[in-house]
């Protein structure tokens, strides 16, 4: 099982590698500052968050700025590679009508260059939250588990909603909204301590939530949180890989009828 | 072994009102009732098998079902019933200008399109500049591929697809790419490939072709298997004498007919064209004002054929 799977990734390694590339130039081509973008845009948001709810929030919040930064981070790396993962199967119909290509390669090479966007903007983050005298230390490596699980989770997530998008073209729109809901419900840049401890728990059923406060707890309180909130965050990424595989799995020929 | 086979291969398509209607319509019609999915069979119930080294040729009309038997060969598409069997590598050769990237220049998109076929890195280093150089594309190397002419655009995908060297090789209406000079060198090169002794299939509207390269030769009307057979020649015939005469012929005892058919109407149009040259000739000797073209006429016999003159004298 293993050897049959790395003997099917060293065959489409080149073809991974080629997809990638070809994503990142799409995605810059006709752009002055090309890649600075993937980092500038982020900031940007940032600024004009901090300036609008640094008012409200920022003066009772240390570090209001980081805080703020966290939320935005995890949440942007999301909406960047499920937005594309959704749109990956689509806009390689001519392809994968006419030569027999694994179609998840479209899909994973979306996410991938998601997530070296997202690695760059966490460079960013990391020299911010030195600037801010946030303290950095080993247990800063416990970040990586985050973003394993978010990793897993968008390919799920890019798994499904690609499914959908084929079959029903709304679901482009409904996902807009659906994310901006997503994001007000995500404490991004408020607290949830003001509410009652019934509503807090509610939020953990949130899995950007629980990624984002885990990013939180590690480099604002500067702790690594309990086992248990490890396995919530392991147990949303896995349900919803295995829900967009079994997706996949079910419609995978018959995306051809429909494009 | 058999290299390939197909038993019973069915391939349904479904058509109809669940394309494009979007998710409230899909609701709407849902509840209504008038949801309505109609299925149609482009492929039913085909079989086949190829040895290493056969040709196959697939023949028959306007959708027979033979882009579609490619695609399940391929594996492009799945049967619905029946099932095929593959042994090797493919290389398929379908609309070979679909796919590429026009913002990418020529040189990245002859990486990518290697990669989708299954080839590796090293292997396109090695090729890159034989492919360039066989599309005659050298000066263009770093433009954005939507600004080759169409011409150019199918020299590429030509020229890559030709440097292949799998076990299995399908060919779909790929011998007509680009101008004169350069669909003379893209078919002598497809001879070459295919005369190396590679099991190929192909698709082609030209029976020349056909009778020139395949060994075997499987005849589909509207997804129906009419024949499969290496009697490549009797078969042609009878596939020529019927889209002449729409005949579609129901047992073997109706090919050979049609194949007869066909060899008599030959025949018959060679006589009449051999009349017609007849009478264009005499037709020259009569309104000849002088005695030169008699006199022609008589050289040219006494050269072909001096036992008529020596009959006359």
């Amino acid at each position: 099982m293993l050897k049959q799977l790395t003997v099917k990734i060293k065959s489409n390694q080149f073809l991974f590698e080629e997809l990638v590339k070809r994503d990142f130039k799409q995605k810059y081509k006709r752009t002055v500052l090309g890649m600075a973008w993937s980092v500038l845009s982020p900031l940007l948001t940032l600024l004009v968050m901090s300036l609008v709810f640094g008012q409200f929030f920022g003066r009772t919040m240390e570090h209001y700025t980081i805080y703020l930064f966290c939320g935005n981070l995890v949440f942007s790396y999301f909406r960047e590679s499920t937005t594309g993962g959704m749109n990956a199967l689509m806009s390689n119909a001519s392809i994968f009508t006419k030569v027999n290509v694994p179609k998840y390669m479209f899909l994973l090479s979306k996410n991938v260059s998601a997530l070296i966007n997202f690695g760059l903007t966490l460079c960013v983050f990391f020299l911010f939250a030195l600037a801010d005298h946030v303290k950095f230390g080993v247990h800063f490596l416990a970040l990586l588990y985050p973003i394993c699980c978010l990793v897993v989770f968008n390919i799920g997530i890019g798994l499904i909603l690609s499914a959908m998008f084929v079959f029903f073209r709304d679901t482009g729109y409904l996902y807009d909204v659906f994310t901006m809901l997503l994001m007000y419900m995500s404490a991004i840049f408020y607290t949830v301590d003001t509410f009652p401890a019934v509503m807090q728990n509610l939020f953990l059923l949130n899995p950007l939530y629980c990624y984002i406060k885990y990013f939180r707890v590690v480099v604002l309180e500067g702790n690594i949180p309990s086992l248990g909130f490890h396995l919530l965050c392991a147990l949303y990424a896995l349900v919803i890989v295995w829900i967009g595989g079994f997706i996949y799995k079910k419609y995978n020929h018959k995306f051809l009828y429909y494009v | 072994m058999s290299i390939m086979r197909a038993e019973g291969v069915s391939i349904r398509y479904i058509t109809g009102d669940f394309k494009d209607i979007g998710l409230k319509e899909y609701v709407v019609r849902r509840l209504k009732g008038s949801y309505k999915v109609t299925e149609f069979w482009a492929d039913r119930n085909v079989s086949f098998s190829l040895e290493r080294g056969d040709m196959l040729g697939i023949v028959g009309s306007n959708g027979a079902g033979k882009s579609t038997l490619l695609k399940a060969v391929s594996g492009i598409m799945v049967p619905t019933e029946g099932h095929m069997e593959i042994h090797g590598s493919i290389a398929a050769l379908l609309e070979l200008a679909s796919g590429f990237d026009g913002d990418l220049t020529v040189r990245e998109n002859t990486y990518l399109r290697g990669a989708m076929l299954g080839y590796t890195r090293k292997f396109m280093d090695e090729k890159y500049q034989e492919i360039i150089d066989f599309a005659e594309l050298q000066n263009f190397q770093e433009r954005p591929f939507k600004q080759l002419s169409s011409g150019m655009q199918s020299r590429l995908a030509f020229s890559i697809a030709c440097l292949v060297s799998p076990d299995i090789l399908i060919l779909d209406e790929v011998l007509s790419v680009g101008d004169g000079a350069f669909r003379k060198k893209s078919g002598d090169k497809m001879r070459e490939i295919l005369n190396s002794g590679v099991t190929g299939i192909l698709v082609s509207h030209s029976l020349e072709q056909v009778r020139e390269m395949c060994n075997k030769i499987l005849w589909l009307d509207h997804g129906k298997q009419i024949a499969f057979t290496d009697e490549v020649t009797l078969y042609c015939d009878a596939y020529e004498e019927f889209l002449r005469t729409k005949k579609l012929p129901q047992s073997r005892q109706e090919v050979e007919q049609l194949a007869a058919e066909l060899k008599a109407y030959r025949q018959e149009e060679r006589r009449k064209a051999e009349r017609t040259e007849a009478q264009r000739l005499e037709a020259v000797l009569e309104s000849g004002t002088s005695e030169a073209a008699v006199q022609a006429a008589v050289a040219v016999l006494k050269k072909r054929r001096p036992d008529l003159l020596a009959a006359q004298s």
